[in-house]
């Protein structure tokens, strides 16, 4: 697997590989220079998906508060999003087409990192277009999503015939905040393919590849937590 | 081809260029300094827009029903900008903002931020956030009067002052606010993290900067929270929401709103609350213990200690928050965990106290301005904290809460204390600058005034608590428990308030005449240790070092080494170069005589 060369190649990089781990954490964070052998952006994506995290931790906490001290009953979330194809009534389908469309384009994102780190700009640069139309594609599904929440049922954020008013404030406002992120993360996987294309990272190196993959799989790390907390909940 | 090489950022070659224009040089800077400066005077701008509301709420609590442009409503206004604007767009800006881009690559020995054009960004979407904010005064209703806290459900409904447009105004600068010091934040701590130069290992770096780093974590982990309450309250009140908002009977009328929870926001606001304490403390720690140390010509006492104490205040402000909220009601075993956990906070911070005393015992101790304001400090911040550990007692705290008790412990423990920071580090930073030193004797005027003058205000202010005086009451009226001799208390606060106001004007002048006219200060003229100092060019310019990066080769504070010639050895200078004593019996070291 040529992922492999590459975590080979990191530990003969590694001036402390022979060390303990534990002891190798020591020497990282008294070395003089750097903390972490990695370059600075890559470390600056780290805290900023930390800091996002708390972002994204303390709505789905509020969301959860919400829920607990709602005074009207919650709606089934199963028949909230259930969708009727060919007669048949089919809880929670959309969003499962969804959620392995988002997985899947975390697969392309890895691949497209791998073949960055090898110097494959072809592929690399299609691989990064293919993660940004799945992205792409699972926003348009989520607009689909909403428009028959609000349209066929008539849940807004203010109301909800359903059951508790702060379904509608709570989920309309977490997945668009999340929905924000994909689409942010389209643009930027956009960007940075065509940055590559050009030419731009040839001297520099393709870090920028890994750390928009950084991005990307947060984005889709948190989709995991919004999917169980409003779907499965 | 393979992964390419990471290379330190210490071990890149310089490729920065130099702007030329005035445009680039001085208003779309991506200079660490500039930004800097530019941050520093739009934060103290704003302060002296604080600082005049003060003077207004004291006036009417001085004198209730003498001036007639303070009504109930623009009372409330005053008090709820005035806090709002001194703890985040004054002290948080100017600390951080201000000080964090000035010292950081500098004392890192860094030529910038990692990221210099976020760091622009920083600036102009702060002004962004400031200018939202002051528009709010102009707006028809004014701006928000639901105190700095901005609890929902009153924040929000017509009845508060500024329930139209002045709290929608206060919600999005504060949105734009945390995307500024993001931006920010993620320059700061990355550059402390991966731009040191060679030699410089964390434990070598000086407090100033764990201070500035610690407080920048917890700056990007509490603003989150501050940010999704903002955006529900926005929610809530333009689109109907009811997140925060229960079934609630307004003016004879029924609301749309049912079923969300104003506790919540408490929650929220106090998670991000508290760490903004700290959040302004940390860094002012770090800077008095440098300025104390250096003005003392002693190393720092404990230096390992005051590191893992910044860092354990850090971590524990995270787990106190609901010690603001035990009037809110709350189950007994969560006020037994809160108070705990509040009360273990007081032992690293005990433990930074005694050390910076124990750093002026037996040091030679230089009262320069300085030094004053870092004294100054030790007393004003070992106060609040005292009676900060009163109010961390349930017990304690039901009776007290609300009252000026409460008013005073806040603004002596996380108000005066930071600024006496900041004042000390304005007055040992300021050559730096501009190469001049502040005017001594405007300084120990200005010193004097503000020191003993804060002390005027809020000491009376203690006992108006516990007589019961609540807080944030436009005039008390008649209030059979409040004896008449709290109003002379009162009138006598208001009078000092106005003093200390005056004084501040002195340092302002002192501040530009000194600019252009000052006393040269010339190089080093504090002879500190740390590598701001130690330029090649003085002040520094742009990529700070000139050719080539500064080596470190010890930690900050080798101050009065026995048996060497000077009484400090800079952080760059080699073991073989520093200069020793010829004769060993000429040692001037006090512990061998």
């Amino acid at each position: 697997m040529p992922n492999d060369d590459h975590q080979e190649d990191h530990k003969t990089n590694n001036k402390v590989s022979s060390a303990s781990s534990w002891q190798s954490v020591v020497n990282d964070w008294s070395a003089d220079k750097q903390s972490f052998d990695m370059p600075w952006g890559k470390l600056m994506m780290w805290i900023f998906l930390l800091s996002d995290t708390f972002i994204f931790s303390i709505f789905l906490t509020s969301y959860m508060n919400v829920r607990m001290s709602a005074t009207v009953a919650w709606p089934n979330p199963s028949e909230v999003f259930a969708l009727t194809i060919a007669g048949h009534h089919i809880p929670l389908v959309l969003i499962a087409i969804m959620t392995f469309i988002l997985i899947t384009s975390s697969g392309t994102m890895a691949m497209a990192v791998n073949y960055a780190y090898q110097g494959n700009k072809k592929k690399t640069v299609y691989l990064m277009l293919a993660t940004a139309l799945l992205g792409a594609s699972f926003i348009g599904m989520q607009a689909f999503e909403w428009t028959k929440l609000i349209v066929e049922e008539g849940i807004r954020p203010w109301g909800n015939p359903m059951g508790a008013n702060q379904f509608g404030a709570a989920f309309f406002m977490i997945t668009g905040f999340h929905g924000l992120h994909v689409s942010a993360g389209v643009i930027y996987l956009t960007v940075i393919a065509r940055r590559i294309n050009q030419g731009k990272y040839d001297e520099k190196g393709y870090h920028i590849v890994e750390i928009t993959g950084l991005y990307w799989h947060f984005v889709d790390l948190v989709w995991v937590f919004i999917f169980a907390f409003f779907y499965l909940w | 081809m393979t992964k390419m090489e990471n290379v330190a950022i210490a071990d890149q070659v310089d490729h920065s260029s130099h702007p030329s224009t005035f445009m680039g040089k001085y208003i779309w800077s991506q200079d660490h300094k500039v930004i800097a400066i530019q941050y520093s005077i739009t934060a103290i701008a704003v302060g002296l827009v604080a600082l005049v509301l003060s003077g207004m709420m004291r006036l009417q609590l001085g004198f209730p029903n003498e001036f007639s442009f303070i009504d109930p409503s623009s009372y409330l206004q005053f008090v709820t900008m005035h806090g709002m604007i001194m703890v985040i767009y004054l002290l948080t800006a100017l600390l951080l903002g201000g000080f964090g881009n000035y010292l950081i690559p500098l004392m890192i020995g860094a030529r910038d931020m990692v990221f210099p054009y976020l760091n622009m960004l920083s600036y102009w979407t702060y002004l962004l956030s400031v200018t939202v904010l002051i528009s709010s005064f102009l707006v028809s209703g004014g701006p928000t009067g639901a105190g700095w806290t901005l609890y929902p459900p009153q924040a929000i409904l017509s009845g508060t002052p500024g329930a139209d447009a002045g709290i929608l105004l206060m919600l999005l600068s504060l949105a734009i606010f945390i995307v500024a010091f993001t931006m920010g934040g993620l320059n700061y701590v990355t550059t402390i993290l991966q731009a040191r130069t060679n030699g410089m290992t964390l434990m070598r770096m000086p407090l100033t900067l764990w201070g500035i780093f610690v407080a920048t974590i917890l700056g990007l982990l509490a603003f989150p929270a501050l940010l999704v309450s903002a955006i529900m309250m926005i929610f809530d009140k333009v689109i109907g929401t009811s997140f925060f908002m229960p079934a609630i009977l307004s003016l004879g009328e029924t609301l749309d709103h049912s079923g969300g929870s104003p506790i919540l926001f408490q929650h929220l606001f106090w998670f991000f609350g508290h760490p903004e304490v700290y959040i302004v403390a940390l860094p002012a720690f770090g800077m008095v213990s440098d300025v104390i140390s250096i003005h003392a010509r002693k190393n720092i006492f404990g230096y390992r200690m005051m590191v893992w104490a910044i860092i354990a205040i850090g971590g524990l402000s995270f787990v106190v928050w609901a010690h603001h909220m035990y009037v809110s009601g709350m189950n007994p075993y969560f006020g037994f965990f809160f108070a705990t956990t509040t009360l273990i906070i007081a032992i690293p911070t005990a433990l930074k106290v005694y050390n910076w005393l124990l750093t002026l015992w037996r040091g030679n101790i230089h009262l320069t301005v300085p030094m004053l304001f870092a004294i100054g400090f030790i007393f004003t911040f070992t106060h609040g904290g005292l009676t900060g550990l009163m109010l961390g007692n349930v017990v304690i705290d039901l009776p007290l809460s609300d009252t000026f008790f409460v008013v005073a412990h806040f603004h002596m423990v996380m108000g005066v204390s930071p600024i006496m920071v900041l004042f000390a580090a304005i007055y040992h930073w300021f050559p730096l600058l501009t190469g001049r030193f502040l005017n001594n004797k405007l300084g120990k005027f200005h010193f004097w005034g503000t020191f003993l003058g804060t002390y005027a205000i809020y000491l009376p202010m203690h006992y108006l608590g516990f007589l019961g005086v609540p807080r944030r009451y436009y005039a008390m009226g008649d209030t059979d428990f409040i004896p008449e001799s709290a109003q002379s208390l009162n009138a006598g606060i208001t009078v000092s308030a106005i003093i200390v106001g005056l004084v501040q004007v002195v340092f302002i002048i002192n501040v530009i005449w000194s600019t252009f006219k000052g006393k040269k200060s010339g190089r080093n003229p504090w002879q500190a240790t740390s590598l701001e100092w130690q330029t090649a060019q003085f002040p520094p310019g742009h990529g700070n070092w000139g050719k080539k990066i500064p080596q470190v080769h010890r930690w900050a504070y080798d101050y009065s080494v026995p048996n060497v010639k000077d009484d400090f050895i800079p952080q760059n200078v080699a073991p073989k170069d520093v200069e020793y004593l010829a004769d060993e019996k000429n040692n001037n070291n006090p512990r061998e005589k």
